[in-house]
């Protein structure tokens, strides 16, 4: 399986994203520059967490109206998954891939450590790996974390099982806890922890490798058995 | 307004222009002397920045020269942008320490993100990609609004530099004394990984080769910072806030990735950041060092501003520039790099051979001076030095022994609460510790640890400075803070390789004030030849004052060390219940410069804790070989507060409890701070294979589960604690001190 991680100016997670994938996961991975981007012979596309144009503006607004962001949805709508982690999170949101907005943390500071989540849904290519409310350890590293929906948004994410991880003790004001949703399809991930920081034992941990096992599995059984 | 490039050289010389810039009479003389002319405005200038201590080292140059700079591991010395160090395997690590101490005292958020920024340049100019940053800080105690504005923002802006251009900031140190009240100390530290045959240096080589400027342009920011750095702080040091530079992490990710793009190509001859007095320095230095000269166009220069005079350009410290020679006609291939990351590079002159640094503005020569004037050849000053009173006083004094103490508890407690020793989670959490994923000990612990990718190998990192000691005794304490960072290295399962030195003291016109500089480098020299850890880089910040009060001599030591292996990390927190507790080295009634003395006196007088440097190495030798050995379940350093709070701290990693049984006085068992002492403990079934290998441990408890701190002295429990409320009194005292009332 063959992943595209797309660097933009400014993504510094894009590396450990390489990493994850090739190093602790065993796949293909291409680091894609934004401007360069031919994104047919990807099986997924990884955004990655950053300050893609150092964050001016707003966390991901200019990123997201970059040409690769169109093609992206292109790749969206055809069922191609896509996984955006913080900032490439935060671009999802800015390109309506995904609902909802960012706000900052609400201490208003910047925090970076483990954090514990719940897996609230594990029917999705991202998260089959992983059991129904399992307990899992990553880290977060984020100022513009506290996730924000109105009611009815909220009130649709719920009703979709839209949300797959929310923090065990909300350290952002986050709306419903939310730490990563997918949209309906079932194809565009979210999240603000770093499944891609948690690939190794030696670095704290490792429950972020079942994520992308659950992606991998998915396309497996999806396209290579159908063959 | 009288433009200042207008002011002739004959009015710089009658109504003493030079001395506004910062130069002596005798140094305006030298100048004159060199040029065989009066200087103009410009070349006043540039000579005024280029010999400010700051860049020139006038003052401390013949203290730096008695360090011990060399070792066959050391690959690059002071000089470079940063010095090298060999890690085997075809690689390095590339580390430099230094200091933006005046700019943080005015702007703490805009002072202390450039310092992030210029440091990390310096690593990259090596050809090196940073992978780790750490911070050294000094504040005043956290009682007044200023102190607590400063550390927040302090804070703050190496947050929001660090973070944002992905290099991870693993550790360092904040530490709380009323002499930092109004001048903080905001060291910066950056260590960086290369491929041996990546090094870049400096270097203005080849005649007739490109000059090419790159990255940001240039704006009026900082201009004279390197001059400001240079002067004691006072009232009107809010005024200059407009030396202060402003940063853009984001322009500087992307110098970063485009600079690390152009070391492999064939066409880049040298490198070095514009930091202080930016162009300046950087194209001055490059030549003088290459043994060339270099012509600049001014009109070339990229710029943020209109109308910017020669004075203003050369003289700017804007941000996230660099310097680069390049092959003449192989220029596009460079300048094709920076574009891909939307960053100018633009020719603006050529290496010439006749060693003058020439400058042109709109068709004029508006500067024309010999190059090695103004770097190799900058004037040296020997500094006359005197012994303070207070020292022979100090010496005199019968020892300090803290009678007062009492409730033993009470006295554990106050310790965990006092800013210096208590949690510096509010600090750390604010910073990314983690980005890269090579972090395996994140800030915390004694020293943090990064994994080398690709090999078992991983790099220790630590800053460290106990300037209590150096106040009362700078020749022991100089010793102490080289050895407490090797400790450091050494409890997280590294050797330590070299140092670093971020020398921060104050004005050395002061005899007094030289005399502290001396004794600390001859105390810091001999601690680093006894543990083989040279100094290949650095970075002396004087004039640390605020209305006439200087700080403690604070020389913080960077150190880096090597781990061969990934299992030689070891945790500075007890790992099992059932394991021994040992303490390497005994302690004796030691107090001067304590936080006991600090706790009980709010001041510091006496002698400062005893060093033996062979004692030292041998402990330090043995504790390294046993964690090789694989039998230390956990390593810590006995340093601020003594072995009863290095106890406490070791049982906060996890919830573990403690029972330890101690004999002797209980003020000096639980409280003194006697140097070159361990906290170790070892599963059951190692401790004979400890003891065989390290001499002068003794074994006083266990590791348990019970939660509880508990230590008896002569065999009375004396001390009785649930681990989790002393645990929330660390954790809670920075805290809570930033949301208490002035």
């Amino acid at each position: 399986m063959k992943f595209a991680v797309i660097v933009f100016p400014g993504s510094n997670c894009d590396r450990d994203m390489y990493h994850a994938v090739t190093s602790s996961l065993g796949e293909e991975a291409d680091l894609v520059w934004y401007e360069e981007a031919n994104l047919s012979g990807y099986d997924a596309i990884l955004l990655p967490g950053g300050f893609s144009y150092g964050d001016y503006l707003r966390s991901g607004a200019i990123a997201s109206t970059s040409h690769v962001v169109t093609e992206i949805k292109q790749k969206a709508d055809m069922g191609i998954p896509v996984l955006g982690v913080c900032n490439g999170f935060q671009i999802l949101l800015e390109a309506g891939l995904l609902p909802g907005a960012m706000l900052r943390n609400k201490q208003l500071k910047f925090m970076c450590h483990q954090e514990k989540l719940v897996v609230e849904n594990n029917q999705t290519r991202f998260s089959s790996a992983y059991t129904t409310k399992e307990a899992i350890s990553l880290p977060i590293a984020h100022g513009e974390g506290n996730y924000y929906c109105d009611e009815g948004e909220l009130a649709e994410l719920e009703a979709n099982n839209q949300i797959v991880f929310r923090y065990a003790n909300n350290p952002n004001g986050s709306v419903a806890d939310i730490a990563g949703i997918i949209n309906q399809q079932g194809n565009v991930l979210g999240m603000m922890p770093h499944p891609e920081r948690a690939t190794e034992a030696v670095l704290g941990s490792s429950d972020g490798l079942k994520l992308f096992k659950s992606v991998v599995n998915h396309w497996r059984e999806a396209y290579v058995a159908g063959v | 307004m009288l433009q200042a490039s207008e002011i002739n050289p004959e009015v710089i010389e009658k109504e003493y222009i030079y001395k506004e810039m910062g130069l002596t009479d005798a140094e305006y003389k030298h100048i004159k002397n060199v040029l065989g002319r009066r200087p103009n405005f410009t070349e006043t200038g540039i000579f005024s920045v280029m010999w400010s201590e700051h860049c020139s080292y006038k003052t401390s140059k013949p203290l730096l020269k008695k360090f011990p700079t060399k070792a066959p591991h050391v690959l690059q010395g002071p000089g470079e942008g940063a010095g090298i160090i060999d890690i085997g395997g075809g690689q390095a690590a590339v580390f430099k320490i230094e200091s933006h101490n005046h700019p943080s005292a005015v702007e703490p958020y805009q002072g202390a993100a450039t310092g992030v920024g210029g440091i990390i340049r310096d690593v990259f100019s090596m050809g090196a990609r940073p992978v780790a940053l750490l911070n050294s800080l000094r504040f005043g105690n956290l009682d007044s609004g200023r102190v607590k504005y400063l550390f927040e923002e302090v804070v703050n802006g190496i947050a929001g530099y660090g973070n944002c251009v992905g290099v991870p900031t693993v550790g360092g140190e904040v530490q709380f004394d009323n002499c930092y009240e109004g001048n903080p100390l905001v060291n910066a530290m950056c260590v960086g990984l290369i491929d041996q045959k990546d090094i870049q240096k400096g270097i203005a080589a080849g005649i007739g080769n490109t000059v090419l400027y790159a990255g940001a342009p240039t704006g009026r920011d900082g201009i004279h910072g390197a001059t400001f750095a240079s002067e004691d702080l006072s009232e009107e040091s809010e005024s200059k806030r407009p030396s202060v530079q402003v940063g853009d992490p984001f322009m500087e990710k992307l110098l970063i990735e485009a600079c690390l793009e152009a070391i492999h190509c064939d066409a880049l001859v040298g490198m070095q950041d514009m930091g202080a007095a930016g162009l300046t320095s950087s194209a001055s230095e490059m030549a003088s060092k290459a043994g060339t000269g270099m012509e600049m166009d001014l009109d070339l220069v990229p710029q943020r501003e209109r109308n910017m005079t020669p004075y203003e350009l050369m003289l700017s410290e804007s941000q996230e520039r660099m310097l680069m020679v390049v092959k003449a006609g192989e220029e596009q291939e460079i300048v094709d790099i920076f574009k891909k990351y939307g960053l100018e590079a633009v020719a603006v002159g050529r290496v010439t051979e006749d060693h003058q640094f020439r400058l042109l503005h709109k068709g004029e020569v508006v500067a024309d001076i010999p190059v090695d004037s103004l770097a190799e050849d900058a004037p040296v000053y020997h500094k006359p030095s005197k012994v303070p009173a207070y020292y022979e006083e100090y010496q005199q004094m019968t020892d300090y022994y803290p009678e007062d103490v009492k409730n033993y508890t009470e006295t554990l407690k106050a310790l965990l609460q006092q800013p210096t020793i208590a949690s510096k989670e509010w600090v750390y959490d604010q910073y990314d510790s983690m980005v890269q994923t090579n972090t395996v000990v994140t800030p915390g612990s004694d020293a943090a640890v990064i994994r080398v990718r690709g090999t078992d190998k991983a790099l220790a990192v630590t800053t460290d400075c106990n300037s209590r000691y150096i106040y009362l005794d700078p020749e022991t304490g100089g010793q102490i803070a080289v050895a407490e960072a090797a400790r450091n290295i050494v409890c997280s399962g590294g050797k330590p390789l070299a140092l670093t030195d971020g020398l921060n003291f104050g004005n050395p016109d002061k005899p007094e004030n030289f005399w502290q500089m001396e004794k600390s480098v001859d105390g810091m020299s001999a601690a680093s030849l006894a543990l083989n850890t040279p100094v290949i880089s650095g970075n002396v910040s004087l004039y640390n004052e605020s209305n006439n009060q200087a700080i403690f001599p604070t020389p913080v030591v960077g150190m880096v060390g090597l781990l061969e292996s990934l299992d030689h990390v070891t945790p500075s927190f007890f790992q099992h219940a059932g394991d021994a507790i040992y303490v390497i080295g005994k302690a004796e009634a030691e107090f001067g410069g304590s936080e006991l003395q600090n706790v009980l006196e709010n001041k510091y007088f006496g002698k400062a804790p005893a060093l033996d440097l062979t004692t030292e190495a041998k402990r330090q030798q043995q504790l390294l070989a046993a964690i090789q050995a694989g039998i230390i379940a956990s390593a810590h350093d006995v340093a601020e507060g003594g072995l009863a709070v290095a106890l406490a701290e070791s049982s906060f990693g996890k919830q573990t409890g403690i029972d330890v049984a101690l004999e002797g006085d209980a003020v000096t068992e639980f409280f003194s701070e006697t140097q070159s002492r361990f906290l170790v403990s070892v599963r059951p079934e190692n401790k004979t294979a400890f003891e065989e290998m390290v001499e002068d441990a003794l074994a006083i408890g266990t590791v348990t589960d019970d939660g509880d701190y508990q230590i008896s002295i002569n065999s009375e429990r004396t001390i009785e604690q649930p681990m989790e409320s002393l645990k929330a009194l660390w954790k809670g005292a920075i805290p809570c001190l930033l949301k208490s009332k002035d």
